[in-house]
């Protein structure tokens, strides 16, 4: 089991009575082996969302479960891929990949067989012993996701992985990630605010608005992509299918809508 | 300064790396010109204030017969081992305390003030307590050198950590690395940059504290053969003296750069 069970979630910044209301009454399951995207306006708090899933933050009130344990502290059961992809530095490619595995004690031989299929799968041949600062926004992007992958994780949490890149490199991203996905399908949360982005990688959205941070609707997608095959067409002719332009635009009157109290700003 | 490839002129021109090598053997020649100018005037007794020339003669005779019980360059050995060992306790204590303090709040919280408190006690404040527990013992010079170090050590670790990006320690720990990993892997080179500029600040400090702790030294060192230089009325001896400490300096601090730089390399860092 290893479904993310967000039960009456709150999360008060500052003072616990009166501070700054991120997350109001928040309850969200997401089920073994689905993806669920999370979209909202800057501020909503999704970031918060998927920081508690990982053992990074915690919620004032409510509680978050993973595989039917609370959430207590950061682990390598749940693979976080950064915004900023937080490669360390000082660590070559292959050393960036291979951290989780020597941070287990993972025997050399199978360390570099791993890390070796990951670099082949995520197209890094000959830059495993680049340092990040070498590599392009999308290279690195790729090495975060194979750290990630390698770990073999229960759960995936993803926080804006493709917002920092070029809109070319994060169509082919976008690709690969739906790849993986299907092949080796696990529990997914994906934090973006871009729309078309969850809509095309997602079982389900789920639309947050802000002031204070709520759930607005929780969309389903999984229905539409199996019914009309989207995983066998290229991403630009999904993205220009009547039901996935309507999916879209749904999407984004909620945002632009009062209740998501942030329109226009996303 | 010999590092900047190239500075700013007043009009906001760019020096070039050659004009900066020649402008610095100007200023060095103007120094030595007026200083052997001013010696030859006779403005002060020739024995109070001697030309280079003869700083260097001295320098010379230091060297190849022995003054206070030792050849010039024992004096010298003698003072880089005591440096040496108060300075790598000073590393040993103060780096990873500093980690630790950047890590953990809690002994932050009870180091700070206690840290804030003592090390505003020049180095030299240190000598009469470190006479009266040493008494001419080895620990006295390492306390000192120790107390002179000591600070930039702590300070630049703690500093280090506390500047290493929260998410590098996030990634760290949701990839399942403990306190040990988290520390060797991330903050210890995530606060390299900062720590390498504290070992060259403390390095140097430990340096000039040498000659203070060795006020107190009976046997050799450098700042033992300035003393008994001043006590025997010479002159070239004490300015012989402060010529290899400036030295010895130096060389550390070329030392730590190199240093510096594979370090740099390895982790790569290299700009």
């Amino acid at each position: 089991m290893s479904d993310i069970v967000f039960t009456g979630i709150t999360k008060r910044f500052g003072d616990p009575m009166t501070g700054f209301l991120a997350l109001d009454r928040i309850d969200l399951r997401v089920e073994e082996k689905e993806f669920v995207a999370v979209v909202g306006p800057s501020g909503c708090g999704k970031t918060t969302l998927m920081r508690m899933a990982a053992g990074l933050d915690f919620p004032s009130t409510g509680t978050v479960t993973v595989g039917g344990k609370e959430v207590e502290r950061p682990g390598p059961d749940r693979s976080v891929v950064f915004q900023q992809f937080a490669l360390l530095p000082w660590k070559t490619v292959r050393q960036n990949i291979g951290f989780g595995l020597m941070c287990k004690g993972t025997p050399r031989k199978e360390m570099d067989a791993a890390i070796a299929h990951y670099v082949e799968l995520m197209g890094l041949q000959g830059h495993e012993e680049s340092f990040p600062h070498m590599l392009s926004g999308g290279m690195q992007q790729r090495v975060a996701i194979a750290r990630a992958y390698v770990m073999q994780p229960d759960v995936l949490l993803m926080d804006e992985p493709f917002g920092a890149l070029d809109a070319q490199t994060r169509i082919i991203m976008q690709e690969e990630l739906v790849r993986l996905a299907r092949k080796n399908p696990r529990t997914v949360l994906f934090i973006t605010h871009g729309v078309e982005e969850a809509v095309y990688l997602a079982d389900r959205v789920v639309v947050m608005g802000k002031k204070p941070g709520r759930l607005l609707e929780i969309m389903d997608i999984k229905s539409h992509r199996m019914a009309e095959n989207w995983e066998n067409m290229p991403i630009e002719e999904v993205m220009d299918l009547p039901t996935f332009v309507h999916l879209r635009s749904h999407v984004w009157k909620l945002l632009k809508s009062k209740d998501a109290g942030g329109a226009g700003d996303h | 300064m010999t590092k900047n490839k190239n500075f700013l002129g007043p009009s906001g021109t760019v020096v070039p790396p050659g004009q900066f090598w020649l402008l610095s053997t100007i200023g060095v020649i103007i120094l030595f010109g007026v200083w052997t100018a001013v010696a030859l005037s006779g403005v002060m007794p020739r024995h109070f204030l001697p030309t280079p020339l003869d700083v260097l003669q001295q320098l010379h005779q230091l060297i190849v017969s022995p003054f206070a019980g030792f050849l010039y360059h024992e004096h010298m050995a003698a003072s880089i081992k005591r440096f040496l060992m108060g300075w790598a306790i000073a590393v040993g204590v103060g780096i990873p305390l500093g980690l630790l303090m950047g890590w953990y709040r809690l002994l932050d919280e009870i180091v700070t003030p206690l840290f804030d408190a003592i090390r505003f006690v020049a180095p030299l404040a240190w000598v009469p307590l470190a006479a009266l527990w040493f008494g001419t013992g080895i620990g006295g010079p390492l306390l000192i050198i120790f107390v002179g170090s000591f600070a930039p050590c702590l300070i630049s670790a703690y500093r280090g950590a506390r500047l290493v990006e929260k998410r590098f320690v996030e990634a760290g720990q949701t990839l399942g690395a403990n306190s040990a990993q988290i520390m060797r892997h991330v903050l210890i080179p995530g606060a390299f940059p900062s720590i390498i500029a504290g070992l060259r600040v403390s390095a140097g400090l430990g340096w000039q504290s040498l000659v203070g702790s060795e006020l107190i030294v009976v046997g050799a060192g450098l700042g033992y053969l300035m003393v008994q230089g001043q006590g025997n009325l010479s002159t070239t001896t004490v300015m012989a003296g402060m010529l290899g400490i400036g030295f010895v300096g130096f060389l550390i601090d070329v030392a730590l750069r190199a240093a510096e730089a594979a370090v740099k390399k390895r982790w790569g860092m290299a700009s």
